[in-house]
């Protein structure tokens, strides 16, 4: 629907490459957060339950538990931010949208893996989006 | 150089700001306008500029409007605005304006001018941010009316409904500028101005992008 002008605009700020994982992967995702001057790398583990919108707004939601309570966060593919999305484990799912999840308690929020999707051993850097 | 451009909203987006913050911006397409008469002060009893901008087909134009950009060595303009100057103009008739003037962090902010979109005849919630009254509480078929707005009839002891008092009427469609915005990027190959939040109009509305008169 956007104007070819607005892709045009978009298209500088878009990551030449994009992590590949789907709904109901278990990922590693390495954040950049900054503290004053200085920057470091944090881990956020945790399910991916969504993913949405496409361009520079495409965007994806990963799902963990931390001290029994759940946390999301809603992250931008093509964020500078987001250095990297390492796939840990596959999940078997039956839909794009994970948000029955949140309603599982204990052992039934597991994921059956997916055994026949050949998991990735080795994820290649993705090169830091410009900004 | 004259104080602003015409240009084409094309719409809004997001873009990567600085430490990989999103700012939102309204992407502008403005220029080339060309410059179709110089006004000076000897001749016309001021000083102006008039800029035409995006090309129309000459069999929808007039032949008077025809004649007028012939003189400046171009087609006919869907859109011409004039611009006051406080000096001569430094520009003459026939010259090509991009947004070079804009370019390379030359301008950081802008103001920028456009008709808003109409809303057609809006009630006091929508025209005016009243609160309304209540859902319940024996309010019947008035939930989005203004209440009440004068104390007493004209003439008794009251002065009657105040001069200006805000009440339901047309809406929108109206010239607004919005002021002192920042200009986050540019790209002079595609003639594109990236102006950080909203501006007034629809897509494809035309608008005035001038440098800001209250921010440098």
């Amino acid at each position: 629907m956007s104007s070819p002008l607005i892709d045009l605009v978009q298209k500088q700020y878009l990551r030449p490459q994009t992590p590949e994982f789907r709904v109901g992967d278990t990922v590693d995702v390495h954040c950049r957060i900054a503290e004053g001057e200085k920057e470091r790398i944090q881990i956020f583990n945790g399910v991916v339950i969504a993913r949405g919108g496409c361009g520079i707004d495409e965007s994806f939601t990963v799902r963990r538990i931390v001290n029994n309570e759940g946390v999301e966060r809603k992250l931008l593919v093509h964020s500078p931010n987001v250095v990297n999305v390492k796939v840990k484990r596959c999940g078997k799912v039956r839909r794009a949208k994970l948000f029955y999840l949140r309603d599982r308690v204990g052992k039934a929020r597991k994921l059956r893996e997916l055994r026949t999707h050949q998991k990735k051993t080795t994820q290649p850097e993705l090169a830091a989006a410009p900004a | 150089m004259t104080p602003g451009i015409l240009g084409k909203k094309i719409g809004m987006t997001r873009v990567i700001g600085e430490r990989g913050v999103m700012q939102t911006v309204t992407v502008v397409k403005a220029g080339p306008c060309v410059v179709l008469q110089v006004k000076a002060k000897e001749t016309d009893g001021y000083d102006a500029v008039q800029l035409g901008f995006d090309d129309v087909k000459p069999h929808r134009s007039t032949v008077p409007m025809i004649g007028h950009a012939a003189k400046a060595s171009t087609g006919p303009k869907r859109y011409i605005r004039e611009f006051r100057l406080a000096e001569p103009a430094d520009v003459s008739r026939g010259d090509v304006l991009t947004i070079d003037q804009f370019a390379d962090g030359k301008v950081k902010f802008v103001d920028v001018v456009g008709r808003t979109k109409g809303k057609g005849f809006a009630g006091v919630m929508k025209r005016h941010g009243f609160g309304g009254m209540e859902a319940s509480h024996g309010v019947e078929r008035k939930h989005r009316s203004a209440g009440s707005i004068c104390g007493a009839a004209p003439g008794a002891t009251g002065r009657g409904i105040k001069k200006g008092k805000r009440m339901a009427g047309h809406m929108g469609n109206v010239r607004r500028t919005a002021c002192s915005l920042k200009v986050v990027g540019t790209d002079s190959d595609n003639g594109l101005i990236l102006i950080q939040g909203s501006i007034p109009g629809p897509n494809g509305g035309l608008v005035v992008v001038r440098s800001s008169k209250k921010k440098g």
